[in-house]
């Protein structure tokens, strides 16, 4: 990895900062337009669970190069109260209400890879790649 | 930046300009709201053509604007959602359902005026 670049995310105004520098980054790889939405609304919705949930933490937003193949690796981190249940968090929870509304669902979906770790008390680490196709 | 907001004959128009903060969007919500009572309008548009993104939090507090203002009596229609922001709000599972959209300015008054000419008979 290389080229990483942190910012903290401490309230609503450095989502939109954070969201920019991703959409920076991804555009100097040449992703598409709409890999580019689909980045910083990625983003947006990491950095804004970090507002809600632990009220601040840092973005990283790093390119990865493997072998030919050139991505953007997400990483949201916080110091707050962890998820509980990491299976129920991942549930789609927008329409059917179950699932906790954190949006990691569809974060996964709109990426290729997605790891997440969370210890109750002690914060989480959300990590997402999106490999330039 | 604050949105601001057009009145025009029975109908307001708030044109996003850029992108918003939470703060932003809370503010439109308030002022749309206060406004349609204000002006007694019978219609709101709400044009996000230079929106780049629509989050999750963005899309529920414009689903819950557009929800007030019909509590307050005028309809809206969301207009100028753009192709990349449409495909990423649908594998997000984000939805506008219920919500009227139009593809551009235009045709969003004209889903505002075809509805209303329809209350207007009844």
């Amino acid at each position: 990895m290389d080229g990483g670049s942190t910012i903290a995310i401490t309230s609503d105004s450095d989502i939109i900062v954070a969201r920019e520098l991703g959409r920076r980054v991804g555009k100097e790889l040449d992703f598409s337009l709409t890999d580019l939405t689909i980045i910083a609304t990625v983003i947006s919705e990491l950095a804004r669970n970090i507002i809600i949930f632990a009220k601040h933490g840092d973005m990283i937003i790093e390119t990865i190069r493997h072998g030919k193949k050139v991505g953007i690796v997400i990483t949201a981190v916080d110091k707050g109260p962890g998820i509980p249940d990491i299976f129920l968090a991942m549930q789609d929870g927008y329409s059917t209400g179950k699932g906790l509304g954190l949006g990691l669902p569809g974060v996964r979906r709109l990426m290729d890879e997605f790891e997440i770790f969370s210890e109750t008390g002690k914060g989480t680490r959300v990590s997402v790649k999106k490999w330039l196709m | 930046m604050e949105v601001p907001i057009l009145k025009q004959s029975d109908y307001l128009i708030a044109t996003i300009q850029a992108a918003l903060t939470d703060e932003d969007l809370l503010k439109l919500h308030y002022a749309l709201v206060e406004q349609v009572g204000k002006h007694r309008s019978k219609g709101v548009i709400i044009d996000v053509t230079a929106l780049d993104i629509m989050d999750s939090f963005a899309t529920r507090t414009l689903r819950s604007l557009v929800h007030m203002v019909k509590l307050r009596g005028a309809d809206t229609v969301i207009c100028g959602i753009q192709p990349e922001v449409a495909f990423t709000m649908v594998q997000l599972g984000l939805t506008l359902e219920g919500i009227s959209t139009a593809l551009d300015l235009e045709e969003g008054l004209a889903l505002l005026t075809t509805s209303n000419n329809k209350k207007r008979k009844i």
